[in-house]
C-alpha cells in the first residue's frame, strides 16, 4: 500500500495521473507534462514534495556533528536561515544521499533528505551521533508537508496567495530560508528548488497543505507532477539520487566536487577514501545532435577507445532536443562528440558541461 | 474509454481502420497515448517494407518511455504519416486522426479477426 502525502486527495480530485514513486502514491502529471514544464520555465508551477523528509537536528554538538559528518562544511552557514547543499558519504566515499541543511540559529539545524533514502539516512545519522558521542537530537518531522513553488513568477504569485509571506521573504536571498510566524499555519519558506528557476520551497503543517495549495492555484500557479519535475531538474543539470549517483560512486565522479571540501584540515566521513582514490570517471552532459530517438538512462556511450553510460536522459522541452547526464572517463572534454546507443542505432551527441538551462535560457547553444 | 466502434483493435494497443480501397490505416489508441504521456518522437517504417503480423513497425517515444508499434496484420507499408515527424504531439491531441502508417494486407480477411471495441475495452481496462 503506497504512502499518501497530505495532498493526495487534492491531486486525485484534480485528475492527476498517479504513480508509485519510491513507495509513495504521487502525481506524474495533471494532463500534460510538457505544459507543466513550460509553465515553470515561463510563469509559475507548484509541486507536492511532501514525500521528502524533514529532519530537525538540535543540541550543543549539532554544528560539530554536521562538520564531522557531511562532505560540505556547515561552517559556511554564517547567518541564520542560510542553506547548504551537501552529500552524505559512507566511509568508502560512496554517496548515501544528497541533502540540504539549513541553519536555523543557535544549535538548531534543519535537514531535508530524499524520500527513498529517508529511513536509511535517519538510522545512519542516529548511529553516527552515537558513535561520535554527540549531544544532539534528531527529530523526523513527519507532521510537515512541503510544497515547491517554482518559476519566474513564483515569488510574486506566492506573495499574492499567501500575503503573510510577502514582508518576511521580500529580501530573502537565494539559498536562504525564513520562518513565517502564524497561529494556525506557521511556514518555513526557503528560496530553494530543483528546477533551475527562482522560487520557494515551503514547509508547513500537514493539515495546512491543502489550503495553501488551493490558494496558490487560485493565484495562477499551475499544479505540476513528478514528470515535469524530472525534465526540469535534468535541464538544470541537477542529479537525481538513485539514478545519477548512489553508494557505488563518489561525489567527485558525480559532478559534485564543488560541494566537497577537501582543501581544509576538517575531517569528515568519507574524506580519507576520497583522498586515496582520485576519480577516473566524471559526470557530463550530452546533447543529442542527430535525429533518431530520445536519450534515456542506461544507454551505452561509445568514445571509440572507451565507453561510459547515460544515467538520466530525456527530451528537453525547453531546448526541443534530447539531453542526458552520462558517466564517462575523466579524459572526455566539452565539445567532444560521442556515440550513444539508442535502441539499434549509435547516435551522435555533443559533450557539454551542465546545466543545460538556467532561468529559462538555454546554456548549450 | 474513447473507442470508435468502426475500428478494430489489438492487444498491443493499435487501432486499425479498413479503407474503401482495402488498405488498412494504423495508429495507437487513445488509451495508449494517455499511458505514454506527451509524445516527443515518432519513427515510421519505410514505405514498401513488408511486415509480418506483430512485427515491430514504428516507434513512439514520450517524455517518459519508448514504445514499439506493431503491425496488426501482415502486409506491405504503402504510406506513412510524414506530418507526425515534426509534430508527434498530434497523436496525444487526436489519437484516431493522427495515423502512423497504412498497410496493404497480405490477407484481406485478417483484420476481421482483430478485437472489436468491446473486446479491446476489456483488455485495456484490465491493465
Amino acid at each position: 500500500m503506497p504512502k499518501h502525502t497530505p495532498l493526495n486527495a487534492v491531486h486525485r480530485a484534480a485528475g492527476a495521473r498517479m504513480v508509485d514513486f519510491g513507495g509513495w502514491d504521487m502525481p506524474l502529471h495533471y494532463g500534460s507534462q510538457l505544459d507543466e514544464h513550460h509553465a515553470v520555465r515561463r510563469d509559475a508551477g507548484q509541486f507536492d514534495v511532501s514525500h521528502m523528509r524533514v529532519l530537525d537536528l538540535e543540541g550543543a554538538d549539532a554544528r560539530d556533528f554536521l562538520r564531522a559528518t557531511l562532505a560540505n562544511d556547515v561552517v559556511k552557514l554564517k547567518t541564520p536561515g542560510k542553506a547548504l547543499y551537501s552529500c552524505l558519504l559512507a566511509e568508502n566515499g560512496g554517496v548515501l544521499d544528497d541533502l540540504i541543511v539549513y541553519w536555523r540559529g543557535g544549535d538548531a539545524f534543519r535537514i531535508v533528505v530524499n524520500a527513498g533514502t529517508a529511513d536509511k539516512d535517519l538510522a545512519w545519522l542516529r548511529a553516527e551521533l552515537a558513535r561520535q558521542s554527540r549531544a544532539a537530537a534528531l527529530t523526523p518531522r513527519d507532521d510537515l508537508a512541503m510544497i515547491a513553488v517554482q518559476g519566474p513568477n513564483a515569488r510574486a504569485k506566492t506573495w499574492q496567495a499567501l500575503p503573510e509571506t510577502a514582508q518576511p521573504t521580500a529580501a530573502l536571498k537565494p539559498f536562504n530560508g525564513v520562518d513565517v510566524a502564524a497561529r494556525r499555519c506557521p511556514l518555513f519558506v526557503a528560496r530553494t528548488g530543483y528546477t533551475g528557476e527562482d522560487g520557494f520551497e515551503i514547509m508547513l503543517p500537514a493539515d495546512c497543505a491543502a489550503d495553501v495549495w488551493q490558494a496558490l492555484v487560485a493565484a495562477g500557479v499551475r499544479a505540476c507532477g513528478l514528470g515535469a519535475r524530472d525534465t526540469l531538474r535534468l535541464e538544470a543539470g541537477m542529479n537525481l539520487y538513485g539514478q545519477d549517483m548512489d553508494e557505488t560512486v563518489t561525489p567527485l565522479e558525480s559532478g559534485l566536487a564543488w560541494t566537497v571540501d577537501l582543501s581544509s584540515e576538517r575531517d569528515f566521513v568519507g574524506r580519507d577514501a576520497l583522498l586515496a582514490t582520485p576519480p577516473t570517471r566524471q559526470l557530463v552532459g550530452l546533447v543529442l545532435t542527430e535525429a533518431g530517438g530520445v536519450l534515456r538512462a542506461h544507454q551505452r556511450v561509445d568514445l571509440g577507445h572507451a565507453h561510459g553510460e547515460t544515467t538520466s536522459g530525456t527530451f528537453s522541452p525547453t531546448l526541443g532536443r534530447s539531453i542526458a547526464l552520462a558517466r564517462v572517463p575523466a579524459s572526455v572534454r566539452p565539445d567532444d562528440t560521442v556515440r550513444v546507443a539508442v535502441r539499434d542505432r549509435a547516435l551522435a551527441a555533443r559533450v557539454v558541461k551542465p546545466p543545460f538551462v538556467r532561468n529559462g535560457q538555454s546554456l548549450v547553444g | 474509454m474513447n473507442l470508435p466502434a468502426d475500428l478494430r483493435y489489438t492487444e498491443s494497443h493499435e487501432w486499425v481502420r479498413r479503407e474503401a480501397d482495402g488498405t488498412l490505416t494504423v495508429g495507437i489508441t487513445d488509451h495508449a497515448q494517455a499511458a505514454l504521456g506527451d509524445l516527443v518522437y515518432v519513427e515510421l517504417p519505410a514505405v514498401g517494407k513488408t511486415l509480418a503480423a506483430r512485427d515491430a513497425a514504428a516507434v513512439v517515444e514520450s517524455v517518459k518511455a519508448a514504445s514499439d508499434v506493431y503491425a496488426p496484420v501482415g502486409g506491405e507499408v504503402v504510406a506513412v504519416n510524414e506530418a507526425l515527424r515534426g509534430t508527434p504531439e498530434q497523436v496525444n491531441a487526436d489519437a484516431y486522426g493522427a495515423w502512423l502508417f497504412k498497410l496493404k494486407p497480405a490477407d484481406a480477411g485478417a483484420v476481421d479477426r482483430l478485437l472489436d471495441a468491446a473486446a479491446y475495452e476489456k483488455v485495456a481496462g484490465a491493465e
